[in-house]
């Protein structure tokens, strides 16, 4: 069989790209994982949301940046607030029971989307629409930069929580809660804030990934499907390892729809992920614990 | 559990039985057909019941197994002619005693969230198989047959009316439940019971834990398939929708809200979660009606029902049945 080279660039740029997004999505739900045990099953549904406040602030002012920051801010402050209304009262639980609390959000919020912008998919123009020439495809600009802008938010994320005082408290409080709560570090505040941010997060890539794909009410299921994967193959909890697994699985998923339907390639990173959890359950990119 | 209790429990549920019983005689089609989804609901979230409530371990992938009993119910109706009831029963229990293999062989490695997670993915594999293969599987639209008649084959049968199958179901539900109820007491029950508390322990005592959790997995995904077979019966089609995992999260939620580790309770959970949507949907276009609202009336039922369901896993963890149990014993 001749190996179709241009095909295989192709995907690898589409891949990437994807993966960026993913890893956008799943550094969020993995830093809620790791410092607070909470298994947020509404993740999607925040990335749902984001890009419909995206698809409202845009037809309001026009300005596609405008309605990026203001969907991250909006769905950070729902962010917050489903976490002290709900997540705040499961702490010291059983994990499973938020777990259910966020299953029970994720219903809440999609019926809620459903109910409030219809059954019909709306679209996000994109900001701009410059094209360049990929082998025999017109590759939009944009797709590139949706790639840079989630690169650079994951990097701030990164530098925030190795440099930043507050990120210091996060991992502070991710490493020992009790010991943290005694040093002075409002850990119920730390818990609200670090849920707002994934939230946020998730509405950044909820309004970047928007003009790609049409904005409807259950867009959000596949991606909590897909982040899920991504974040139990990098470790949960593990930050670098989530983002090196949205980059593996989204390329591998590329790769696959070559020569299955695009529908089926998730069926290749569940195979991956199955492999993970029976030979490295600790993660992928991880190093072997001793 | 002493005479007296016992004496209580088995008038209780003769008492229950025999309401249910007489129930379609007395209820319009409409409740008659309600009733009876119920306790087809009410026997998957009992299955599941097995592995949340008796062997601590939460189970997101139950819609594959309920799906891939109506997927082999189908398939024994459709191939075989003529339809037989009992070699659909059977085709489905092989069905989802496949799917459950699977799962079980690879799921019970894990524990917590992962397995969870893990059950998670693998339904939607499922759902994903039996969504794109459409030669098969009829895809989206899924798969539509006559209903086979109650009865033994070319001695005597009869069609069933849907009071006979409401019967039926009652039957089935019923044994399943004895026979779920005897299992939990069992010893094979007991380890699973240790398991959850203690899994550490209960493998320093020398109990093969993986090999018990993994039974426990099949035997639930057994059940979970018959509930799957009467539903494809009463609903004369097998769709994806079914196997995909908003199933298994209804599940969870039919658990949550009658009581785990009762059994009955997530039957009374699937009567409570049913009745409450039920309600609500009628609700909103009465309200959005009488006062005038019309915005009102496509409200989705499911937010307040979600609603309910946050304010029990924090305020009532214990759920519906757990918590009259609670209060007889004080």
């Amino acid at each position: 069989m001749e190996i179709p080279w241009d095909i295989i660039l192709i995907q690898t740029v589409n891949g990437l790209v994807t993966g960026m997004i993913l890893a956008l999505v799943a550094s969020g739900l993995t830093l809620i994982f790791g410092i607070m045990d909470v298994v947020n099953f509404a993740h999607g549904e925040l990335f749902m949301l984001g890009a419909y406040m995206g698809v409202v602030v845009l037809t309001t002012t026009g300005n596609f940046w405008l309605a990026l920051v203001i969907a991250v801010l909006i769905v950070a402050l729902l962010g917050a607030a489903m976490q002290i209304t709900t997540l705040r009262p499961l702490l010291g639980r059983d994990p499973l029971n938020t777990i259910l609390a966020t299953f029970g959000l994720s219903l809440v919020l999609q019926n809620y989307a459903l109910w409030q912008f219809g059954p019909v998919a709306r679209k996000i123009q994109e900001p701009f629409t410059g094209q360049f020439t990929l082998f025999y495809l017109q590759y939009p600009w944009y797709r590139i930069v949706i790639a840079v802008l989630s690169a650079a938010i994951i990097t701030g994320l990164y530098l925030f929580l190795k440099y930043g005082r507050y990120g210091i408290w996060i991992r502070a409080t991710t490493q020992d809660r009790v010991m943290a709560q005694a040093m002075g570090i409002p850990v119920p505040w730390v818990h609200t804030a670090v849920f707002a941010i994934g939230a946020g997060m998730a509405a950044a890539s909820g309004v970047l990934f928007g003009p790609l794909v049409g904005v409807n009410h259950a867009m959000g299921l596949d991606w909590v499907l897909k982040a899920f994967i991504v974040v139990v193959v990098g470790g949960m909890g593990n930050l670098g390892g989530s983002i090196a697994a949205a980059i593996f699985i989204s390329l591998l998923e590329a790769y696959a729809s070559i020569w299955v339907s695009p529908s089926q390639a998730i069926i290749v990173s569940s195979i991956v992920l199955i492999l993970t959890l029976l030979f490295r359950p600790t993660g992928l990119f991880v190093p072997t614990p001793k | 559990m002493t005479k007296r209790h016992a004496k209580i429990y088995w008038t209780g549920f003769t008492v229950i039985i025999a309401l249910l019983v007489i129930a379609p005689l007395v209820l319009p089609e409409f409740w008659r057909r309600f009733l009876t989804e119920i306790l087809i609901w009410g026997l998957l979230a009992m299955s599941s019941d097995l592995l949340i409530g008796y062997t601590g371990m939460v189970s997101f992938g139950h819609s594959a197994f309920f799906g891939l009993g109506m997927y082999g119910a189908a398939a024994a109706i459709l191939m075989v002619k003529p339809p037989n009831l009992w070699l659909a029963i059977l085709y489905g229990l092989a069905a989802s005693a496949a799917v459950a293999m699977f799962v079980a062989y690879f799921s019970t490695r894990l524990r917590d969230i992962y397995f969870a997670i893990t059950t998670l993915i693998f339904s939607q594999i499922f759902y994903v198989i039996i969504f794109t293969w459409t030669e098969v599987t009829g895809g989206e639209n899924g798969l539509s047959f006559a209903r086979p008649a109650l009865g033994i084959p070319g001695v005597y049968t009869v069609p069933f009316t849907s009071t006979t199958l409401h019967w039926f179901v009652l039957a089935i539900v019923a044994i399943s439940y004895l026979v779920l109820r005897r299992v939990t007491q069992s010893p094979f029950g007991m380890v699973l019971q240790s398991i959850r508390e203690n899994e550490a322990r209960t493998r320093a005592i020398g109990y093969p834990v993986e090999r018990y959790k993994m039974v426990a997995v099949m035997l639930s995904g057994l059940f979970a398939g018959l509930a799957g077979v009467l539903y494809a019966i009463q609903n004369r089609f097998a769709a994806p929708d079914f196997v995909y995992f908003l199933i298994s999260g209804e599940v969870v939620i039919f658990n949550v809200m009658g009581g785990i580790g009762t059994l009955l309770g997530p039957i009374v959970g699937a009567g409570f979660f049913l009745g409450l949507r039920e309600g609500f949907s009628r609700l909103f276009p009465w309200i959005a009606t009488t006062f005038d609202m019309p915005y009102l009336a496509e409200f989705p039922y499911l937010i307040p029902v979600g609603i309910i369901f946050i304010l029990m896993v924090i305020f009532l963890p214990q759920g519906l049945l757990g918590f009259m149990k609670q209060r007889l014993n004080q």
